[in-house]
């Protein structure tokens, strides 16, 4: 794939301590422009750690990340959408109250500028941002399938539709950028064969780069251009699917492991 | 505050939906018929009370916006109210500036006063918040007797206003215009909300409630927006005191104890919480139902007060409008 020179994403020498633990210790790494990029590592790795530096959720002790250029890693996390960041949760972050519609709308919050008399008086400039986001939320919905759950509350939703909809949430702003937090987690098989082609499908309509925390191995190895691999908090490889498949201390580390446990 | 976050199932549209099959304009028309009917039917006290029940109304629209919306609790709204009187009392007394003028200072004042109180009140949250915003409401009848300042607010005596007469020679007595202001007012301060809640910022107050951290990744400055949330809140709350104002004549230390607090609360929660509409109801609970406990036990009216409290509560989990909003999901099908 693009060399550092067309990366989006730089992580460099990125330190994690929880107190006397040291979760990360010193990774580096890129994503390219419009790449799948995927981030592995057995349990305790620092994967979850990292991702959280990345979104802004964590303030890494050390090192700094940067977004096409302008680091990011000292700003505060509700910056991160609006600097075209945007990000799902492991373990669904929706907002409850509200239908998947309004779920979605919200996700363009940071593309809105009217204030609340604006809002109040229902001035043009709020009325004609909220058509506008209407129709990217009507667009969205229908890519995702999500029409026909559009007006019903989210939290009536199966497990699986509402990942979908933190992902049409995090899509709305047009995001360069897409965090993806463990989004097989919980799925069953035919709707992961279905995330697949899903990701190829918004890379294509959304022309950006993804940057996924993934258990589900057959998955990363599946969509990614590029993985990453962590253990006990130090990158072991990185390199092309089949790369880091064949890397020694991937197989011992990661897939070793999971041996033991199978 | 956690309960308050994950409970009502009730904005599932923050927009007020006309029943099916009836047009809007009939409900408009009929709306305006049933506004407009006490000023020829009811004697002057019922009116008082009406115009009483529609200040509350607004008030406790204030406080659902902070407390229903947003998730921040505030038992300290009575605070609010009273400023709002006292600006009113105080400006229409001693400075003599006409009575319209007072309600919009009312409501700044009070914004600003909001907006400074919940900048640091609002890193508090939860139970914490709520017992700032209730230290307020205890603390503020004493403030306003406090010597320094009596001069301006008449200590423990009070200030005396006069409601004002109808203008352009309408043919409406000063209780009767009272009422119209008040109805017009509330309804103009009720179709605001209804906007800013169904707008991209309305979404991010009740995001924010719903799940902080993922309203922080949509981008949302969850600092600046509750900060101010609570001072449109507050304003709101304050313009409804300014009304109270002309409508008692008379502000004093005592009128605003920290019960009113409660009181606005108690209207909130039974109206429906996160609900526009159902501050209506939560006005006419917190005025009439005193009175009709009083009318079912002289003795005892606290006890019946609480009674048909608690069974509004257990009957009306979402309080009036959530028990309207089922009711009109039961028509659509």
């Amino acid at each position: 794939m693009s060399g550092n020179a067309a990366a989006l994403l730089e992580v460099r020498d990125i330190v994690i301590r929880f107190g006397g633990v040291t979760a990360v210790g010193g990774v580096s790494f890129d994503v390219g422009r419009h790449q799948i990029c995927g981030l592995i590592g057995p349990n305790g790795a620092g994967k979850t750690s990292l991702f959280n530096c990345i979104s802004g959720f964590y303030r890494p002790s050390e090192g700094q990340i940067s977004l096409e250029g302008q680091k990011i890693s000292d700003l505060p996390r509700h910056r991160m959408m609006g600097l075209g960041i945007g990000r799902t949760f492991q373990n669904l972050a929706l907002f409850r109250s509200m239908t998947v519609r309004q779920n979605v709308l919200a996700g363009a919050h940071c593309q809105g500028r009217a204030g609340f008399l604006a809002a109040a008086l229902r001035l043009a400039s709020s009325t004609r941002e909220a058509r506008e986001a209407e129709e990217r939320a009507r667009a969205l919905l229908a890519l995702l399938d999500l029409e026909q759950f559009a007006e019903i509350p989210v939290a009536g939703l199966p497990f699986g539709w509402q990942k979908r909809v933190e992902l049409a949430r995090a899509l709305i702003s047009r995001p360069k950028l897409l965090l993806l937090d463990e989004p097989a987690g919980g799925l069953n098989h035919g709707e992961v064969d279905a995330l697949a082609e899903l990701f190829h499908d918004i890379r294509r309509n959304f022309e950006l780069s993804i940057l996924l925390v993934e258990h589900h191995m057959n998955l990363v190895m599946r969509v990614s251009d590029k993985v990453v691999a962590l253990n006990f908090g130090k990158k072991i490889a990185d390199g092309t699917p089949a790369e880091v498949r064949a890397t020694p201390e991937v197989i011992s580390a990661y897939l070793g492991e999971q041996a033991h446990a199978a | 505050m956690s309960e308050l976050s994950e409970a009502p199932p009730s904005l599932r549209s923050a927009t007020v939906r006309p029943a099916p099959g009836i047009p809007p304009a009939l409900l408009w028309a009929l709306g305006a018929v049933a506004l407009l009917l006490p000023l020829f039917m009811a004697e002057s006290f019922t009116l008082f009370q009406l115009t009483t029940a529609a200040i509350y109304a607004i008030a406790i629209l204030g406080l659902n916006i902070i407390t229903g919306y947003n998730g921040q609790i505030s038992l300290g709204h009575g605070a609010f109210y009273a400023v709002g009187a006292y600006v009113g009392a105080i400006m229409l007394d001693k400075l003599n500036l006409p009575y319209w003028s007072t309600l919009p200072a009312a409501a700044v004042i009070c914004g600003i006063l909001g907006w400074g109180i919940g900048r640091p009140a609002l890193r508090l949250g939860g139970l914490y918040l709520a017992l700032t915003t209730f230290s307020l409401a205890v603390a503020v009848p004493q403030i306003l007797k406090y010597r320094g300042i009596e001069e301006w607010t008449g200590g423990v005596q009070g200030v005396l206003v006069t409601k004002p007469d109808a203008p352009f020679g309408l043919p409406l007595n000063p209780d009767q215009y009272l009422y119209v202001l008040t109805v017009l007012l509330a309804l103009g301060v009720f179709i605001l909300a209804r906007n800013l809640m169904a707008s991209r910022l309305g979404r991010a107050i009740v995001a924010i409630r719903d799940h902080a951290l993922a309203a922080e990744a949509m981008g949302m400055n969850i600092a600046n927006i509750k900060t101010a949330t609570f001072a449109i809140s507050a304003a709101i709350t304050g313009l409804a005191g300014a009304l109270s104002a002309l409508a008692v004549e008379f502000v004093s230390p005592d009128s605003f104890q920290a019960s009113l607090s409660i009181t606005l609360f108690v209207g909130m929660v039974v109206g429906g919480v996160a609900s526009i509409f159902g501050a209506v109801f939560g006005g006419l609970f917190v005025v009439f139902m005193p009175n009709i406990a009083e009318g079912l036990s002289k003795s005892a009216p606290g006890v019946i007060y609480g009674i048909i409290l608690i069974a509004f509560l257990f009957l009306l989990p979402g309080g009036v409008a959530g028990l309207l909003r089922r009711l009109g999901a039961r028509l659509r099908r």
